[in-house]
């Protein structure tokens, strides 16, 4: 159906590789702009060759130097790089600093680099609400690999699992005893902990944390987190912490997960798209509900509680059909 | 019931092209522009112009802003405009700020800077500017 339609410009223009035209379709997505729809529809299909990598961690580690030193080992390798580098946006001004970009050297006049910077536009989980549509058309942009960088993450934001096949969290020396590696969150998505700034005091006792934590857990579908030090800075291990991130590409491929843990993902993303446009549909009824007035005022007169208001709003939207 | 309107947030570079190591002016301008609600792509210090147009054209952004401080802007800004339009990037104003004689700076208006901002201009008249010549989207 969607081969028989002629091709919308933009998506036309990503096929034949106009940085420009990627450019724009990522604003277009980024701004949910209706023209995008048809150019995401279209390039679609074209999608799904790239390795999405996802590289998380709390501010400060060092996730932006980090990929800056993968990002040359990779050229070196002569992979095609996407970085999608998401930072906070502002919950006052809604305005942003996406200051990943100044981090991230390259060649002079390297085509084969994409550099993306996303403010998160008030989304929680650790990425924009539509970063994966954004790794997406770097994907069908064809680039072999897609990096795609968190906000500074906290305990919680393993939204990134979502988006990458292999996920990296990145830690530094003195960031907690190994009560916190116990702990759940973050640390449970890691198909690979660096301990980066290895050059630092410290460096080893928390890989050896880690390492310990690593050990203690069971495997997930038969894979052990690797933990691999490295130091951005002089550099130190960047080769080495490719090869545990492209081993749990190589996992996926040699187990057959690849496509259980892709339908996962989808799965997660159609309900997420389903639930938005419920939540929207919803928001726009109670706006017009002069029921919302009256439950309010009960409330603030305790004449009722919330749970019982929201009862009765949702009772009364039950599905139609 | 409040929904959140969602506009279009501005998008912005910040970039100080050449060796000039001199950074807080462009930092005050971003977190300006920040606290104006525009999404500032800060690229920093010692850009060449070719990573400033590249870095325009992959953030897709509505506005350029320059900042140079040691004297070589007369080198520098306009082969960052060249070098735009050689790579088609069109409706993208760029402003400027620095140490920027007035002779200086009316001869970079004349080749395409949309505004420059000296010493002393107050964050208000920037950012008031910056919504002004924006581009705007479709």
């Amino acid at each position: 159906m969607t081969s028989r339609r002629p091709l919308p410009p933009l998506a036309r223009g990503v096929l034949k590789g106009d940085r420009r035209a990627l450019a724009r379709l990522m604003s277009l997505v980024e701004n949910r702009d209706a023209e995008a729809g048809p150019a995401l529809a279209a390039l679609y299909p074209h999608a799904g060759k790239a390795r999405v990598i996802g590289i998380t961690g709390p501010l400060g580690v060092g996730k932006s130097s980090l990929i800056s030193g993968l990002l040359a080992h990779l050229r070196g390798q002569g992979l095609k790089v996407g970085i999608v580098a998401v930072d906070p946006s502002s919950p006052f001004s809604g305005g942003s600093v996406l200051g990943d970009r100044i981090r991230l050297d390259r060649a002079p006049g390297d085509q084969g680099v994409f550099i993306r910077s996303m403010a998160s536009r008030g989304h929680a989980g650790g990425i924009a609400a539509t970063t994966r549509e954004v790794v997406r058309l770097l994907d069908a942009f064809g680039m072999d690999v897609v990096i795609v960088e968190t906000v500074g993450s906290g305990q919680v934001d393993v939204e990134i699992r979502d988006v990458a096949s292999t996920s990296l969290v990145v830690l530094v020396p003195h960031l907690g005893d190994e009560v916190q590696s116990l702990k759940a969150g973050l640390f449970e998505i890691a198909d690979v902990f660096c301990v980066n700034k290895s050059d630092l005091p410290g460096a080893d006792g928390a890989a050896r944390y880690l390492s310990e934590m690593v050990a203690l857990g069971t495997d997930r579908d038969g894979w052990r987190p690797r933990v691999v030090s490295a130091s951005a800075k002089l550099p130190q291990g960047i080769p080495e912490l490719w090869e545990a991130l492209a081993a749990h590409e190589t996992f996926l491929d040699a187990k057959g997960l690849r496509a259980a843990s892709e339908r996962c993902r989808l799965g997660r993303e159609l309900v997420g798209l389903v639930g938005e446009r419920v939540g929207e549909t919803l928001a726009e009824r109670l706006d017009r509900d002069p029921r919302v007035n009256r439950l309010l005022t009960e409330l603030q007169t305790r004449t009722t509680d919330p749970r019982a208001a929201a009862e009765k709003l949702y009772r009364s939207f039950r599905p139609e059909s | 019931m409040v929904r959140a309107k969602k506009a279009t947030p501005i998008r912005v570079l910040i970039a100080k092209p050449g060796l000039d190591g001199h950074d807080r002016g462009a930092k005050v301008v971003a977190r300006a522009l920040r606290d104006a609600g525009m999404e500032v792509i800060y690229a920093g210090l010692r850009q060449t112009p070719d990573e400033i147009v590249e870095a325009a054209i992959e953030e897709d952004v509505d506005l350029v802003g320059l900042s140079c401080l040691s004297g070589a802007h007369m080198a520098l800004f306009p082969r960052v405009l060249r070098l735009l339009k050689l790579r088609k990037v069109k409706n993208v104003p760029v402003f400027a700020g620095g140490i920027i004689p007035d002779e200086d700076a009316r001869r970079l208006k004349r080749i395409g800077v949309r505004a420059v901002f000296g010493p002393g201009t107050s964050l208000d008249t920037i950012v008031t500017t910056a919504r002004q010549i924006a581009r705007r989207r479709a």
